[in-house]
This record gives structure tokens, C-alpha cells and sequence, in this order.
């Protein structure tokens, strides 16, 4: 009896695992159901799924979308992959921010880019606004592509003992709800006007669009801080925002908080989107999460059958995240490219995304 | 997009699946996004302005050329050719559309000396 040929391919953390054809196909059949019955969305189409199939069983190194399919690509964590060290998965080239940036514009050929503290938390970046101004403005004479000012609103650095507030996972421990609750909503009013602040500091130096990046990652409280800085900067100025989220589903610490009358635990990708439209945001960037247990193929199914669900009923453009950990691309520090480029492709061919 | 390292992350989504930066029109066509336009949308508007096929907007053999002819910024080193916020004032014009820091350059060269 011949022997059942197998592919090389990849788990969810990156290490290398031979399938059968059949078994990648039932992965991909699997990781979308997953993502059906989570965010009770639809399941891919058979011609998807066969898209995928044919994708993941190509003994090629690389993929990549059609000619005439690309799409536009926005950086989260600035220049930190070359600039900063592992906890950017950054490479601590001896350059600064401005020469990455031209990098980036002229060998790499990104289509945007941006400019963020090396920390990238609106926290410790508001006390260099005016370093970080400088950066922006003095780039914006040299480059061509649009340039965003990014970083993250990090609500859980406003709790002890890095800030001033309790902090709520010391008090939900110990059942102190409610104290846990009015700790988020104090720290989330000071998180929101320093995420506004820092962006109208970038309004002067005319920067090209705002980028709000691992959105919800304190939870409920740090996405609801979000959306109303970002309605505010979007209702008063004219900075296009990007609001990047951390995870696909929004934590719910606090559990009971909303805007525009929808409870903001527990909301899904399609379901997040609603919300950013609704405060004013240029582009939305869908955060799926990678399941280190299955494979490559299954995470892929399932993050586009997410992102497909949102680009569907999008009125502005989608980046979804594929970055390391999310996307269906691996958690590992040093992303293998064979499957960093299957899900840069599946992502758009399949999730229609307008950018990553 | 995320983050991971330079050459197995940006470099792998740049290759598979990006416009092309100033290489072809992907700056263009990101402007475009920053203005919420869609991405079929929004390629239609650059492919518009530029007089070219969809399919042109990302090829980089045509996209060098007419870059270099409409004085938009090229990717190559190139001597002469508008830079930095002189090839965005011409895209602000091409496009028709605002670019802040354009409007600031504007401004600044409008305002009185004290």
C-alpha cells in the first residue's frame, strides 16, 4: 500500500508539522466553523476553503495575492522592529527613527508608515509630545508617503503601580466590584484626555492620520477611552484616526460599560467595527488571535472567516492585524515568511481586507 | 499590520501582498484611505487621476516611469526630482485632495515676516 504523501507546513507557534491534504483541508474547515460558532458569523464558501486548501498543500516557500489584488499596508510599533530590541521583535539596528523611517519608505516600499515612542504607550510618550512632534515634522519635509503618528492607550498603565489609580485586578480578587468598576471609569476619563491631548500635539506638526493601536487590551474601559477620544479628534479635527484593537473579543473587566447604548464586553470583530464607524475612525484594524495548539491552516480559516464578516459590512477600509501572534500568523519571535505570506494573501484575497 | 521581525514580518506582507509604497502608487492609494474611501474605491480614484489601468497602479515598471514624468517622487535616487514635501504638493494637487502638511507649507510661506 502506497504511503500517503504529506505536506510541511506549520502549527500555531511556528514549529514545522507534516498533514495530509485531507487533514489540512478538515484544519481549514475546522478554523472557520470556530469562528462561526465564536462570533456566529458565516463559514467560508466551498471556493474559499479550496482557495486555502490549495494554498497550504503548495510546497512553494512563498505566496502571494494575484496581480492587480494588492492592498495598502499601515505600521503599528513604528519603527521598534528596527530600532527596538526583542520586545519588538526589533533588531536594534544603529539607525534612528528618521533614517528606519526612510527605510522603510524607499527599500522596504511601504505604503504608509509612522512615527511612535520607543515604548509606544500614550503614557510614558506624553511627556516627550514635543521630541515626538519634532520627529513627525521633521520627516514630513523629507518623505512622500503618509506619515502617522501611532501609539497605544495602555489603560493598564494608569493602575499601581505604575499610575495613580487602584488597581482593578488586585481589587476583583478580593470582590470589591464596585471599587474595581469606579477605578477603571477614573482611570479611563485620564487615559482619554491624554490620548487626546498627545493627538492634537500632532496636529500641529500636520501629521497625515492619528494610528490608536492594541485598542482593549486593559479591556471594556481602554476601548470605550478610545472610541471617545476618537470621536472627539474625529468630530474637531480633521486627523484621520486609525483604531487598531489587541484581541478579538473585548475583555469586559469592568463588564457593564457602553457607547452609543451597546455593551462593549464581549463584542467581536464585525461587532467593534459598528462602534469605531460610529466614532468617527478612518480605517479599523481586526485583531484575531493565533491558537498556538492548532495549525497554520486551521488559524487562517478562522481569522479570515472573522475579518470577512467585517469587511462585509465595512464603510471604511480594513487592516486587520497580522503581525506576530494574531492574523493567523505564528507566535514566535522570528515569524517564519512562508506563513507570514499565506496569511498576508489569504487575508485579502479571502478576507477582502482593503490593508494590513 | 503587527509586529515581528523586519525581513520574516514587514518584508514578507510587503512582498506578498502590498501596492508598493512610492515604488508603484500605494501612497497614493493610502491617501485616498486616510479620506475612508474602500480599496477598490480608492484605486479607482488614483487610477483615474493618473490616467492608467487598475493593474498599472501596482506595477512597478509603469509606475517608475510616469512617477518620474508627473514629478511625484520616485523610489531611486534621482537628482533634480521633487522630494519630500515638494512631491507632496504636487500629489496634493494630482489628487485633489489636502495634505496637512502641504496646507502648512502654505501657510508658513504666506505668512508675514515679523
Amino acid at each position: 500500500m502506497p504511503a500517503v504523501s504529506t505536506i510541511i507546513t506549520r502549527m500555531g507557534d511556528a514549529a514545522t508539522v507534516e498533514m495530509t491534504a485531507d487533514e489540512l483541508r478538515r484544519d481549514i474547515v475546522e478554523g472557520s466553523e470556530a469562528a462561526a460558532a465564536k462570533g456566529k458569523v458565516p463559514v467560508l464558501e466551498e471556493r474559499e476553503v479550496e482557495y486555502l486548501v490549495e494554498m497550504f498543500t503548495s510546497p512553494s516557500r512563498i505566496w502571494g495575492v494575484e496581480r492587480g489584488h494588492e492592498a495598502i499596508l499601515t505600521k503599528d510599533g513604528s519603527t521598534n522592529t528596527i530600532c527596538s530590541s526583542r520586545l519588538s521583535s526589533g533588531v536594534c539596528a544603529p539607525l534612528n527613527r528618521e533614517a528606519a523611517v526612510r527605510l522603510f519608505e524607499t527599500a522596504f516600499a511601504f505604503d504608509t508608515m509612522e512615527v511612535g515612542h520607543t515604548d509606544y504607550s500614550v503614557k510614558p510618550a506624553k511627556f516627550l509630545a514635543s521630541l515626538e512632534a519634532q520627529h513627525l515634522d521633521l520627516l514630513q519635509h523629507v518623505t512622500v508617503l503618509p506619515l502617522f503618528y501611532g501609539f497605544m492607550p495602555n489603560l493598564g498603565l494608569y493602575y499601581r503601580p505604575d499610575g495613580p489609580y487602584p488597581n482593578p485586578s488586585d481589587l476583583l480578587p478580593m470582590g470589591k466590584i464596585d471599587e474595581a468598576r469606579a477605578a477603571q471609569e477614573e482611570a479611563l476619563e485620564a487615559c482619554r484626555e491624554d490620548v487626546v491631548w498627545l493627538s492634537r500635539q500632532m496636529i500641529d506638526v500636520a501629521a497625515d492620520g492619528i494610528n490608536y493601536d492594541t485598542v482593549a487590551s486593559t479591556g471594556d474601559a481602554d476601548f470605550l477611552a478610545t472610541l471617545q477620544a476618537c470621536e472627539e479628534i474625529s468630530s474637531t479635527t480633521d486627523l484621520p484616526v486609525e483604531i487598531g484593537m489587541a484581541a478579538e473579543m473585548v475583555l469586559g473587566f469592568h463588564g457593564e460599560l457602553e457607547y452609543d447604548g451597546v455593551r462593549l464586553a464581549g463584542l467581536w470583530p464585525h461587532q467593534q467595527l459598528e462602534l469605531v464607524e460610529k466614532a468617527g475612525a478612518a480605517i479599523f484594524g481586526p485583531v484575531v488571535n493565533t491558537n498556538t495548539r492548532k495549525s497554520c491552516a486551521w488559524n487562517v480559516a478562522r481569522a479570515v472567516t472573522f475579518v470577512k464578516a467585517v469587511t462585509a459590512k465595512a464603510k471604511i477600509p480594513i487592516h486587520p492585524n497580522v503581525g506576530m501572534g494574531v492574523g493567523g500568523v505564528p507566535t514566535c519571535e522570528v515569524v517564519p515568511a512562508d506563513m507570514v505570506s499565506r496569511a498576508s494573501a489569504a487575508m485579502i484575497e479571502i478576507g477582502k481586507a482593503d490593508g494590513l | 499590520m503587527g509586529t515581528g521581525d523586519p525581513s520574516g514580518m514587514g518584508l514578507a506582507h510587503a512582498l506578498a501582498s502590498s501596492m508598493g509604497g512610492i515604488k508603484t502608487t500605494g501612497d497614493l492609494v493610502a491617501r485616498m484611505q486616510l479620506n475612508k474611501m474602500r480599496l477598490p474605491e480608492a484605486k479607482r480614484y488614483v487610477a483615474d487621476k493618473l490616467g492608467v489601468s487598475l493593474l498599472d497602479l501596482s506595477d512597478s515598471t509603469v509606475m517608475r516611469t510616469l512617477r518620474e514624468d508627473l514629478d511625484i517622487g520616485v523610489v531611486t535616487a534621482v537628482p533634480g526630482l521633487a522630494k519630500g514635501l515638494e512631491a507632496k504638493a504636487r500629489i496634493a494637487e494630482l489628487l485633489d485632495i489636502r495634505i496637512n502638511c502641504v496646507e502648512r507649507m502654505k501657510e508658513k510661506i504666506g505668512a508675514p515676516l515679523r
